[in-house]
């Protein structure tokens, strides 16, 4: 029980990676492997920004700080680049993820930081089933459900979720529509570094922050983003929720060292074997040309 | 007949920057340059994968430090304290264990050179194939995403296994006695002999990457790298041809890393690291893609002033942001006559616009 | 005698029988060419016989050997060449250097002799290199033998993949919609090449929208409509086929 509610609370975090992958790779195709990073700076710039403000103040000040940090990527890197090859942007996007990392590196140091629990501390404990969890877990839970719910509702019922679905669809036909296909592509980096840095601040308390946390983070969210089927939202919370418990599984087996191995095999064995995913259907899968 | 004046003139650079070093007193940067040449194979395969056949990897470190590891394991481990168990006696009769001594003076027994080498290449060739078989079908961020799964996986293990000394890695490699009069350590009498050792293998994997380039096997890499399906259609087996490529790349890899670990005497997990693989790719990155000759120089440059410290704290930023701005701004690598022109007329220029 | 025989072919997409129990044949030394509307299954019988799709059920021999789901570069090695609909040239290359792509299946230099640079792989490359720069004559690029092939423009492209596909001395061509793209002038020379080609031993099979450049050079036609052959003959009798004029001009035009 304890495993399977620890699994789940990282699986959640796996699964709004995985969605932060999704959101941009709808909208232009790309796999940006700087989306572990959102998490690390969301977490950082909240820890830092949280001993001169109110905690929930700091976070909302960090996730808006975080956007504008993917505006920026966006801006700098992605806007003009024509026709990209996928290789030229895989490339590029690590590139940006390590700078960002460097950066994070000599503002904060290696040192190892959390933001404070939201409610309690360390010990506290509410009882639930049986098993003794600490709040922060609900507030992780509670949080991944509400960006689902939200991101669900933007999609279906605004009018700029409906416009970022068009495009995602064909882009060309969406900007014939009279669309901004190139705006919709700014939002999408906004949106996901957006729900990156409100993740990475949740679950901070509980996993700590480090200048390098992201990378991990990035792997595991891309391999929910897959076993779900690249581009499908539900996919990628099933799979990420299956990827925590699985996780958490391993570390009662195996030695804590090889944690990560065992999501990387799994990465590999899905991507081998079955490279569009639990709920992606084959045949668009190999229709997509990557 | 181009290709032997090129390797002509990279060898008597080789000997250039030896005599330049010595008579400047300098000698100590050969070190520097002897693990610069032993980085520049893992360049020297990259390229071949990644620019002529267009198959990204970002793991190949793991080849590197694979080649490493088992240099490492088999010099280090001693197997005396099986001394007396029969099977022992046998291999040191067989000479496929040797008798000497540790480190530390006490008597150990090591697996020679002439076993550990073909052990090394057969563990990274091994490796390769089973990786590359599923892994080489996947195209773009799958096979991005796939490879950095793999090279993460075996920085793990090495990072997690008593065997390799997890996080402390390996040391105490002692030197391995190649031919009489060649010895690779990190000694300062081997100094010289070291240099030009690791600087002969760069050579040939040069000479034997330029042979494959430009014959039918490498036309068929690049065509591969055109378009797959055409090639296919022109009677390419892309598949043996990407696998054959992959596991000549990581051949390449554990070569480097077997000697450099004998060179510097250990290994530690960050060999294997994302960080060192992105390095790789970066290199290729900046040397221009399908461009042996730009690697193999951008290689060597960057690894020798890495290898200085000239970066300092910046050293992963520096390859991040040459990843960045050369992806950027000059995709076909900053080699090329086009981005010289384009840098060259913005300097004519810029005194006289306003 | 017939070189290629394909015999009840089908292959679906999903729901879509996009080739459907299609039978035909292609006898030796003839230009045979299969037309239809947009969507009527020519690309999807192309990649079939060519290996690059998977067919569900049928036969296809070639000279009397199977060929049935073969991986393309087999299908290749045992004499079928092709051309691509959207010119498929390796930009990345010269154009010497693509047609040279093209002896692949003719020269057997494997990894490890080219890597040594053996003195047989090197005479091969030379005999190779000749071959190239005889094709590239006999299709007028002789001039652009060292530039880029993405810097050509379309009409030498195409040249650049006719020259590449007979590099191979297949017994077979298969052309994906060679005339697409083309201006009037050029489709005439497209024509006298095809003829040329054929002249020079080498059964064609051709999928055209264009029908006076199929009228003009065929032998042989089929006419596919949704995935199903509705008509086969000489280029006279299909012309006046009551069936293929109502797929071509409408139904309403047939009764009439």
């Amino acid at each position: 029980m304890q495993y399977l509610l620890s699994g789940i609370t990282t699986g959640s975090i796996y699964a709004i990676v995985a969605i932060g992958f999704n959101i941009i790779y709808n909208t232009t195709g790309i796999i940006n492997f700087a989306q572990g990073e959102f998490l690390m700076l969301g977490g950082m710039i909240s820890i830092s920004l949280c001993s001169v403000m109110p905690l929930p103040l700091a976070i909302a000040l960090a996730v808006a700080v975080t956007a504008a940090v993917g505006y920026c990527i966006e801006l700098l890197f992605v806007r003009w680049i024509h026709n990209p090859t996928v290789l030229r942007m895989v490339v590029m996007t690590i590139g940006i993820s390590i700078l960002i990392r460097e950066i994070a590196l000599h503002v904060w140091d290696e040192k190892v930081r959390s933001l404070p629990y939201f409610t309690g501390n360390e010990v506290t404990s509410v009882s639930i089933l049986g098993a003794r969890i600490s709040p922060q877990i609900l507030w992780v839970l509670g949080t991944c459900a509400l960006i689902v719910v939200l991101l669900n509702l933007f999609y279906g019922r605004t009018l700029l979720g409906k416009a970022m679905r068009a495009c995602s669809a064909n882009r060309m036909a969406a900007s014939l529509c009279g669309i901004n296909a190139g705006r919709m592509v700014t939002v999408s980096f906004m949106l996901s570094a957006a729900i990156g840095a409100l993740a990475g601040c949740v679950i901070s308390p509980m996993t700590q922050t480090q200048y390098d946390c992201g990378t991990s983070l990035a792997i595991k969210g891309f391999t929910a983003a897959i076993f779900g089927g690249l581009g499908s939202s539900s996919g990628a919370v099933i799979a990420g929720l299956l990827i925590g418990v699985i996780e958490a599984v391993s570390i009662s087996v195996l030695p804590l060292a090889y944690k990560d191995a065992v999501t990387l095999t799994l990465l590999l064995l899905i991507l081998v074997v079955r490279p569009s995913g639990l709920f992606g259907s084959r045949e668009a899968g190999a229709l997509k040309e990557f | 007949m181009k290709r032997f004046v090129a390797i002509g003139a990279l060898a008597a650079a080789v000997i250039a920057l030896h005599l330049l070093f010595a008579a400047a007193g300098a000698e100590y940067l050969l070190v520097q340059l002897t693990m610069a040449a032993y980085y520049a194979l893992v360049v020297i395969g990259l390229c071949l994968l990644m620019g002529y056949a267009g198959q990204i990897s970002l793991g190949h470190a793991a080849f590197f430090a694979l080649g490493g590891y088992t240099a490492a394991v088999l010099s280090t481990n001693s197997f005396t304290q099986l001394m007396g168990a029969p099977a022992l006696e046998r291999l040191v009769h067989w000479g496929l264990v040797t008798a000497g001594t540790d480190a530390y003076g006490a008597a150990a027994h090591q697996v020679p050179v002439w076993l550990s080498l073909p052990l090394a290449v057969a563990a990274a060739a091994a490796v390769a194939l089973v990786i590359g078989i599923p892994v080489l079908k996947l195209k773009g961020h799958y096979l991005a995403m796939a490879t950095l799964g793999f090279g993460t996986i075996l920085y793990r293990i090495f990072l997690g296994t008593r065997l390799f000394g997890e996080a402390d890695g390996i040391s105490s490699v002692r030197p391995c006695a190649l031919l009489p009069g060649l010895t690779i350590g990190g000694d300062t009498a081997l100094r010289t002999q070291n240099y030009y050792f690791a600087w002969a293998l760069v050579l040939l994997a040069m000479v034997l990457s330029l042979n494959i380039v430009s014959s039918r096997a490498g036309r068929a890499l690049r065509s591969i790298h055109g378009s797959e399906e055409a090639a296919a259609a022109m009677g390419v087996n892309t598949a043996r041809y990407k696998l054959y490529v992959f596991i000549l790349s990581a051949v390449f890899a554990a070569v480097g890393g077997f000697f450099m670990t004998h060179f510097n005497g250990g290994i530690g997990p960050a060999e294997a690291g994302i960080m060192k693989s992105v390095r790789y790719v970066a290199i290729v990155a900046v040397g221009g893609m399908a461009n042996l000759w730009g690697s193999l120089l951008i290689g060597v440059l960057l690894n020798f002033l890495s290898l200085r410290g000239i970066f300092g704290s910046y050293d992963d930023a520096v390859f991040g942001a040459l990843l960045v701005f050369i992806m950027a701004l000059a995709p076909d690598g900053i080699l090329r006559r086009e981005f010289l022109h384009r840098i060259m007329r913005v300097r004519i220029r810029w005194p006289f616009s306003k | 005698m017939a070189l290629l025989e394909v015999n009840n072919l089908c292959r679906s997409f999903g729901g879509l029988r996009a080739v459907n129990n299609v039978s035909f044949r292609v006898n030796t030394g003839t230009i045979k060419a299969v037309i239809g509307p947009n969507g009527a299954g020519k690309t999807t019988l192309f990649n079939l016989i060519a290996g690059a799709l998977k067919p569900d059920g049928g036969s296809i021999l070639f000279n009397g050997r199977s060929i049935y789901g073969l991986p393309p570069f087999r299908v290749a090695a045992a004499g079928i060449s092709r051309t691509f609909q959207n010119i498929k040239l390796f930009g990345n290359m010269t154009v010497a250097e693509n047609i040279m792509v093209g002896r692949h299946t003719r020269s057997g230099s494997g990894f490890a002799a080219s890597m040594l640079s053996l003195p047989r792989t090197r005479r091969e490359e030379r005999e190779i290199a000749e071959r190239a720069a005889e094709l590239a004559r006999l299709f007028g690029i002789e001039d652009v033998l060292d530039a880029g092939a993405a810097s050509l423009d379309f009409g030498r492209q195409r040249a650049v993949e006719f020259a590449r596909a007979l590099a191979s001395e297949p017994q077979l061509l298969l052309l994906d919609e060679p005339a697409a793209g083309l201006n009037i002038y050029e489709t005439n020379e497209l024509a006298k090449r095809i003829v040329r080609i054929r002249d020079m031993g080498i059964t064609i099979l051709l999928i055209e929208h264009d029908m006076s450049l199929v009228m003009d050079i065929s032998d042989e036609i089929a006419v596919l409509s949704y995935g199903e052959k509705i008509a086969e003959g000489p280029p006279c009798n299909v012309r006046n086929n009551p069936q293929v004029i109502a797929v071509y001009l409408g139904g309403d035009v047939a009764q009439d």
